[in-house]
């Protein structure tokens, strides 16, 4: 017997949920037990005194599975709100990265021509390598990380998404 | 000024004030400052289980024959861990109960410990949530919200961790509101919204072949439910299904009954949700047992599901109308809306001509043997013999339990405590422990199989000690019937390891346990052994040896539809495909 794909969607969800130990463990936890993806997890307490972290989830599946994992989210006794804002409308999204690149040379003058058309800051240099800090959607940091794979990358950190709807209304 | 007590007489005054009145557990080193506590008062009765497992399978068998929640007490490390598969089968069947488990002093976490273990990490995944108490002075709130999480919104079970130093340390204790407790996002839908309910009360007048497709969520709503289901199938004209978990909401002796769906469900109940035009489903979550193949699953049919927990609604068939709430205020509104708007359903007659012919296929029929004990017999006897005391029944898992089901009829709820989700052999006798517990006057009987009985018989020694009289029907035929039967259908016949060898002589072993034994081997015996049994006023242990290969049927076949159903033992040995296999 063969085991079947279905064709999937990505989504963006942001999540509330009381700033507590173990919160997080019970959220990649929920992911890993029912099988849905998790393609990026990003949190962060927001609040001052209320101890409410925001967490931003890249997720792909079905419509179906992004349905469920709202719902069984949202089933869980910490979270206080569940929002999909890839259906909610327009929305901002960026991920930090740390790119170290290595070499010399024309390689070198390449990586530096690179990050200036990414917008790329040098944030440590030595005689033959660079760390570049990156922003952006995910897109803009996977092409970036593409073309400095020619010039020598050896190295990668990356936050994950955060994201926020755009307009005047808030979560 | 109030003053400081310790966590451990904090625990205790919380259990007082949320009216507890029986605690399951067993001792160790971790929870000795609770169970001192426990020895110096009067208020709160331990009960002194032989398996943490036991503890938590009475405690779930008092919580569903009372409606009261189930509170467990564990020790740290193995307590904790033995109680999991009652903790798990407590969250697929949504019973509330609050476990409450030692832990190592808070210095001591994470450095492998003696009797340490991660018990909030091991139940992550088999509670609604769970917590790991850290400061004394939080006791008190996080017991109170324990209680209200397990027993409000889909109900389940809350573990509560607990470091013997948090049981030690002092801290003031004063009786929370519900704003006070932690978390506040926590708030369960349980009214419906009402233009839903208007949708769905305009679906059921405009059909022809509707269905009530019941479950659990019904008896989990409370008694109210289970009478305001009745009212809805009398004013609509509907007839009424039941998963496992559901049966005694509706009376099995009502003519709109059609007996339990499913795979092991009648053909009528079948039938009727293949050719139904509407299926109304209430508190019950479309389960892989209950819909078969799903792409074949009612197919001519818009569907309606009502359940307070969201992430059931679309989980596995998509719906038509889903609406979330309490399904016992969301009937209450179906009914008063459908009075207001004095709606007469459709002519129910076409329908319920079909649903006769049906039933005239008789498809729990059962082949006479006046050599061997048919196991559906001994069940209908016992329901003879035992429908006007008004049972509480409880089950293990396997072909007994199907037989149970289909054979016990029930008319009333919370007196069918069977372990539905997660399918735990060793359920039944602690939960018709608990049970008797919870109703000291009832009938308590646990329908078991030779097999399953074997998984938690320790605690035979509980219900001696405690004097309750409750009673195992043992269907004995010697071997994993279901296993057997699921063989014969799936694997030609070849008995991989389901034959019990060395079974034990159940008198003696009752005997051992102070327990009154009896033992039926012939037909012509059965009614004198169950009287016999009924007579005792202490616990008995009945083996009543049946035919050996008798199978359970009807029986739609994994990876079939609902109209493949299976009647006729002579239809059985064969091999299935892979696909099929991997859906059993």
């Amino acid at each position: 017997m063969h085991i079947t794909q279905e064709a999937t969607e990505r989504h963006t969800l942001s999540v509330t949920v009381d700033n507590e130990s173990g919160i997080l463990a019970r959220i990649a936890g929920l992911f890993s037990a029912r099988g849905y993806n998790i393609d990026s997890l990003t949190v962060a307490d927001v609040t001052e005194d209320e101890k409410i972290s925001r967490i931003t989830i890249v997720t792909t599946g079905t419509p179906e599975v992004i349905e469920q994992v709202v719902a069984q989210l949202d089933r869980l006794v910490p979270v206080h709100k569940v929002t999909d804002l890839s259906v909610l409308g327009p929305h901002v999204e960026r991920e930090l990265a740390l790119v170290k690149v290595v070499g010399t040379g024309d390689h070198r003058i390449e990586a530096l021509r690179l990050a200036e058309v990414y917008r790329a800051r040098v944030v440590d240099s030595t005689i033959s390598s660079f760390i570049f800090e990156v922003t952006g959607g995910s897109d803009k940091i996977d092409k970036f990380l593409e073309l400095m794979r020619e010039v020598g990358l050896v190295e990668v950190a990356r936050t994950g998404v955060a994201a926020i709807v755009r307009g005047k209304e808030a979560l | 000024m109030t003053a400081e007590i310790s966590g451990a007489d904090i625990l205790i005054q919380a259990l007082n004030d949320l009216g507890v009145e029986v605690v399951f557990g067993y001792p160790g080193g971790a929870v000795l400052p609770i169970y001192d506590a426990i020895f110096k008062q009067k208020r709160i009765r331990h009960i002194l289980v032989r398996h943490e497992a036991g503890a938590v399978h009475a405690a779930e068998g008092y919580a569903r024959s009372t409606g009261k929640p189930g509170v467990v007490l564990v020790t740290s490390g193995p307590g904790a861990t033995n109680a999991v598969t009652g903790i798990a089968d407590a969250l697929m069947d949504s019973i509330p109960l609050v476990i409450l488990t030692g832990q190592v002093g808070t210095p001591l976490i994470g450095t492998d410990a003696f009797q340490e273990c991660d018990t909030v990490g091991i139940t992550r995944h088999c509670t609604k949530h769970n917590y790991l108490v850290k400061d004394p002075a939080k006791l008190g709130d996080v017991i109170h919200e324990a209680f209200h999480i397990a027993t409000s919104g889909r109900p389940g079970p809350v573990v509560v961790d607990l470091p013997k130093n948090v049981q030690v340390a002092t801290a003031t204790y004063r009786k929370p509101t519900i704003q006070a407790l932690p978390h506040k996002g926590y708030k369960p839908q349980v009214k419906a919204e009402t233009a839903l309910i208007e949708a769905a009360v305009e679906m059921i007048a405009a059909a022809e072949r509707p269905i009530l497709y019941t479950g659990g969520g019904i008896i989990n709503s409370g008694p109210i439910a289970s009478q305001l289901l009745r009212d809805l199938a009398r004013i609509t004209g509907a007839p009424v299904t039941s998963t496992l978990m559901g049966l005694g909401a509706f009376p099995a002796s009502d003519p709109q009954w059609l007996g339990m769906l499913g795979m092991h469900g009648t053909y009528e109940a079948n039938m009727a949700m293949n050719q139904a035009d509407l299926i109304v489903c209430l508190g019950a979550r479309f389960d892989d047992r209950v819909t078969g193949r799903l792409d074949a699953f009612a197919p001519h049919s818009k569907k309606i599901h009502i359940d307070i927990d969201r992430s059931s609604i679309n989980k596995t068939v998509r719906v038509d109308l889903g609406i979330v709430g309490d399904v016992g205020r969301a009937i209450e509104d179906m009914i008063k809306l459908w009075k207001a708007r004095q709606h007469r359903p459709q002519d129910m007659k076409p329908w319920f001509e079909r649903i006769v012919e049906w039933r005239a296929r008789q498809s729990l029929r059962y082949p006479a043997s006046t050599k061997e004990i048919m196991p559906q017999l001994a069940i209908r006897k016992l329901w003879e013999a035992t429908h006007a005391k008004k049972p509480i029944i409880t089950t293990e898992v396997g072909q007994h339990q199907m037989w149970a089901a289909q054979h016990f009829d029930f008319d009333a709820p919370n007196k069918w405590l069977t372990s539905g989700g997660l399918g735990t052999m060793g359920y039944g006798l602690p939960a018709a422990i608990g049970a008797q517990l919870g109703n000291p006057k009832a009938l308590v009987i646990d329908i078991a199989g030779e097999a399953s009985i074997q998984m938690n018989i320790q605690e035979l020694g509980t219900a001696t000690q405690y004097r309750l009289p409750v009673k195992v029907f043992i269907l004995n035929n010697e071997y994993m019937g279901m296993v057997r039967q699921w063989q014969d259908l799936t694997y030609a016949g070849r008995y991989s390891e389901s034959y019990s060898d060395a079974l034990p002589d159940f008198v003696k072993l009752a005997e051992a346990y102070g327990w009154k034994g009896i033992c039926i081997e012939n037909p012509a015996d059965l009614e004198a052994g169950i009287a016999a049994m009924l007579a005792h006023d202490g616990p008995v242990m009945v083996d009543c040896k049946v035919a050996k290969l008798a199978n359970c049927f009807p029986m739609i076949p994994s990876g079939a539809a609902h109209t493949d159903m299976i009647l006729e033992p002579d239809e059985v040995v064969g091999e299935m495909d892979d696909e099929a296999k991997a859906l059993v």
